[in-house]
This record gives C-alpha cells, sequence and structure tokens, in this order.
C-alpha cells in the first residue's frame, strides 16, 4: 500500500525524467505572472483613480464595469475570450485571451483594493502638496499613492498571490505553464508524480508569500 | 450581415440560447448544489480547526498552520486536477463532482480557519479574563464569549473569501462536470455558436449579483454596534 503510493505520487524516477517539462512550464509561469500582475496593478489604479470622478457618468458605469467582472469566474471569462471570440473572427491566441482576462478579472480586484487604499490618504495630503507647488499628476504618484498602497499592503499581497494561483487556469487554454506541463507529462507516464511535483513548485515558491501575509494581516488585526 | 447582427446573431443567438436553456438551468443547479455544500463543508471544517487551535497544543497548533498555509499556496485548479487524475493511480477514484467539492472545501477551510482565528486572537486577553473572573471554564469562555464576538467581527473577509471560492465551481468544468461552465462548453461545440457561454455568463452574474447583496445584507445585520 504505501509502496503502491510512493510509486504512483512521489515516484522520483519519473519526476526526474519529466524535469526538462516541468522546468519549462515553472518558466512559463513566472513569465505569465510578470506580465499578468503588473497588466492587473495598471488596470486596478486607472479604475481607482477614474472611481473618484466627481461627475456619476464616469462612476456609475464604472460600478457597473467591476461588478460585472468579479461577479464572473475568471475561467468563464478566459473561456469567452479563448473559445467565443474565434466565432466574430477575431482570434487572440492563448496569450492574448490569458492578457485580456487577466486584465479585466484582476484589474477589477485590484481595483477596489486601490480604491480603499485612495480613500483612506486624507484630503489635506493632497492639498499640502499641491500648496508645495507640486502638479496634480506628480502629488499624486509621489505623495498620495505611496501611501495608499502601504494602507492596503496586505490586501494587495493577498490579490498578488490570487492573481498568481490563478495563471494555473491557462492551461485550460494550451498555454504550456507549469499545471499544463505536468498534466502532459502524467498523461505520457500514467504517473501523477509529475502533478505532484507541480504542486510542490507551487507551494516551494507561494509559501514564504503566505507567511508574510499571515505576518502582515495578524499586525493589521493588532493595530487595531 | 453587419457589424452589430453579425455580433448578435454569434454571441445572442435566440434560437440557439432557448434550445440549450434546459441543459444551462440544469448546470445551474449543479453549480448551486456544488457551492452550497462547499460552502457548509468548508466553513464547518474552518471554524472546527480554528477552535483546536485556541486550545493551544503547539504540536498540533504546527499541523493545524502547516495545513492551512498548504491549502492557501496551491492554486484550486492544481489541487482538483491532482485528485481527479492522481488518485486513481491509488485504485481510489473520485468523480469530478467531488472532486472538485473535496479540494474546494479544503481551501475554503483553510482560508476561514485563518480568518476566524485571526477573529479570536483580536477578541482582547481581558475577555478571557473576565470570563474566568466569573468562574467560566476554557469551553463555555470559548463559544458563549469569544466565538460570538469573533465570529461576528470577521463576517466581511469571510463573505468575500466564500464568495471567491464558491466561483472556483467553474473550475469542475475542467474535469467533466456539467455544472454552468462545462454544459455551456457543450452547449457550444454541439450547436458550433458561442451564445451558450453567454447565456452561462449571464446564469453566473444572476447568481453570484444577487449573493454579492447577501453578502452585504449579511455583514450589515452582524455588525457589532459601535465598533
Amino acid at each position: 500500500m504505501l509502496g503502491d503510493f510512493a510509486d504512483s505520487f512521489l515516484n522520483v524516477e519519473i519526476v526526474l525524467r519529466a524535469w526538462p517539462i516541468l522546468a519549462r512550464g515553472l518558466g512559463q509561469t513566472l513569465l505569465l505572472s510578470a506580465v499578468v500582475v503588473p497588466l492587473g496593478l495598471a488596470g486596478g489604479l486607472a479604475i481607482a483613480l477614474l472611481s473618484r470622478a466627481r461627475s456619476r457618468w464616469v462612476r456609475w458605469p464604472l460600478a457597473a464595469w467591476t461588478d460585472t467582472f468579479r461577479s464572473l469566474p475568471p475561467l468563464v471569462l478566459l473561456i469567452f475570450l479563448y473559445a467565443g471570440l474565434p466565432f466574430m473572427g477575431i482570434d487572440v491566441g492563448p496569450w492574448g485571451a490569458v492578457a485580456l482576462a487577466f486584465f479585466l478579472n484582476t484589474g477589477a480586484y485590484y481595483g477596489e483594493v486601490l480604491r480603499a487604499g485612495l480613500d483612506s490618504v486624507p484630503p489635506g495630503q493632497m492639498e499640502a502638496a499641491r500648496a508645495l507647488g507640486l502638479r496634480p499628476w506628480l502629488a499624486l504618484w509621489l505623495v498620495v499613492i505611496p501611501q495608499a498602497v502601504r494602507n492596503v499592503l496586505p490586501d494587495l499581497v493577498s490579490n498578488t498571490l490570487e492573481v498568481v494561483k490563478l495563471t494555473s487556469l491557462a492551461s485550460v487554454v494550451a498555454m504550456p505553464e507549469l499545471l499544463f506541463q505536468a498534466r502532459q507529462a502524467q498523461s505520457v507516464t500514467y504517473n501523477a508524480s509529475p502533478i505532484v511535483a507541480a504542486a510542490l513548485a507551487y507551494f516551494v515558491i507561494l509559501w514564504p508569500v503566505v507567511r508574510l501575509l499571515s505576518r502582515l494581516e495578524n499586525k493589521a488585526i493588532a493595530g487595531r | 450581415m453587419g457589424g452589430l447582427d453579425g455580433f448578435a446573431f454569434t454571441f445572442l443567438n435566440l434560437k440557439v440560447m432557448a434550445e440549450w436553456l434546459p441543459n444551462i438551468t440544469a448546470g445551474f443547479a449543479l453549480t448551486v448544489l456544488l457551492a452550497a455544500l462547499i460552502v457548509v463543508a468548508g466553513l464547518a471544517l474552518g471554524l472546527s480547526l480554528a477552535v483546536l487551535r485556541a486550545f493551544g497544543v503547539r504540536v498540533l497548533n504546527w499541523g493545524i498552520v502547516f495545513v492551512v498555509d498548504l491549502f492557501r499556496a496551491l492554486p484550486p485548479l492544481v489541487i482538483i486536477v491532482l485528485l481527479y487524475f492522481g488518485l486513481p493511480g491509488m485504485g481510489l477514484s473520485l468523480s469530478g463532482f467531488w472532486a472538485t467539492w473535496l479540494s474546494l472545501t479544503l481551501v475554503l477551510a483553510a482560508f476561514s480557519e485563518e480568518i476566524f482565528w485571526a477573529g479570536i486572537t483580536a477578541t482582547g486577553r481581558g475577555q478571557w479574563d473576565a470570563g474566568r473572573a466569573l468562574g467560566l471554564r476554557f469551553l463555555p469562555i470559548l463559544f458563549r464569549i469569544i466565538l460570538p464576538q469573533a465570529v461576528r467581527m470577521v463576517v466581511p473577509p469571510l463573505t468575500n473569501r466564500t464568495i471567491a471560492i464558491t466561483k472556483g465551481t467553474a473550475l469542475a468544468s475542467v474535469v467533466g462536470v456539467g455544472e454552468i461552465l462545462g454544459s455551456a462548453q457543450s452547449a457550444m461545440a454541439f450547436s458550433g455558436n458561442p451564445s451558450p457561454l453567454t447565456l452561462g455568463a449571464i446564469a453566473y452574474a444572476l447568481l453570484f449579483l444577487p449573493v454579492v447583496g447577501v453578502g452585504r445584507w449579511i455583514e450589515r445585520r452582524a455588525a457589532i454596534p459601535g465598533r
């Protein structure tokens, strides 16, 4: 029984043989994260700044936009873009579909977090920066945004962790990232060990982030 | 066909939608069932782990923290795939539905344990001392003084997290479950038209927009006045 378990889940020989494939997948996962996290942050910052507009003609459509993309499961959005758009003659490919889906989905989440951050900075900060002669954009960039980010840092880290985990969805649209490669190796070898190895890789990379997050959250609660 | 007509024919084809509506409705019911089972089991397990952690047995707590960290760090899809494709190798076989249920239950349990625990630790030391001064023992203090406050305190993060994890039910389509996304995808394949996918997206909006509203209502009801 224990031998069976080791054979089908912790088969070192198979993992070593699959390693080149898995390593390429890991590289793709890291690359993907390096692309979609900044993309989502940029979209989120745009949403957060726009949602502070005075006109309801800006705020209401924006609220509808974020609510829509937060209520759609990211996989639904991804499949829609990947499998639906080609019917219109628009083929964005796996990279295009993934980038767009993450921009829309994670942008909406980052937007909510950053908006809360901007709201937490007292208006006096902006006024003081303007009084010192800083232009509005510079005041925003140098004075308001850094404080906003610091105030919502745990939520930002938590969201980023979720985004990196979400990159595993790209395997569904045949992007050769870590999970996809592990599935390939598993189907060739009829053995689950490559998937266990992939899970281990995710864990090794993301565990420090989870620990950091626990610490940040505990600090936030203790400070209340 | 012009651009807008073409768009309507492709994504909002009422004839195709009407034809596949029963399938999507069945998928909707399956999603609701799966989500309900995940929420009940996940929150119950999470709360139990947090209570267990309150006993302060060091070795046990290390184990709880490790398992919680594990399921917070792993992508849910990886866990689902591992359970679905891995377990048969051991002669154990879970259907796609139960593999998804187990995976997301464990993930929700991990996240909610962390949240419940945060609530327990945020309930001041003085509450324990006051309970003890009244002559109460550990368990009555925990269940009648600490937990009622802790749970109410953590309702907002808890509802957010629960909703986010429940949306993961769409992942079940990857392991062949005919929930909303799965049934919409097969309808799209059969009809050669993506309108069922639009229908699926509408179904999710119908499901989750009210859930978000109910979440806000629960938050208001549970809020501790003056905190």
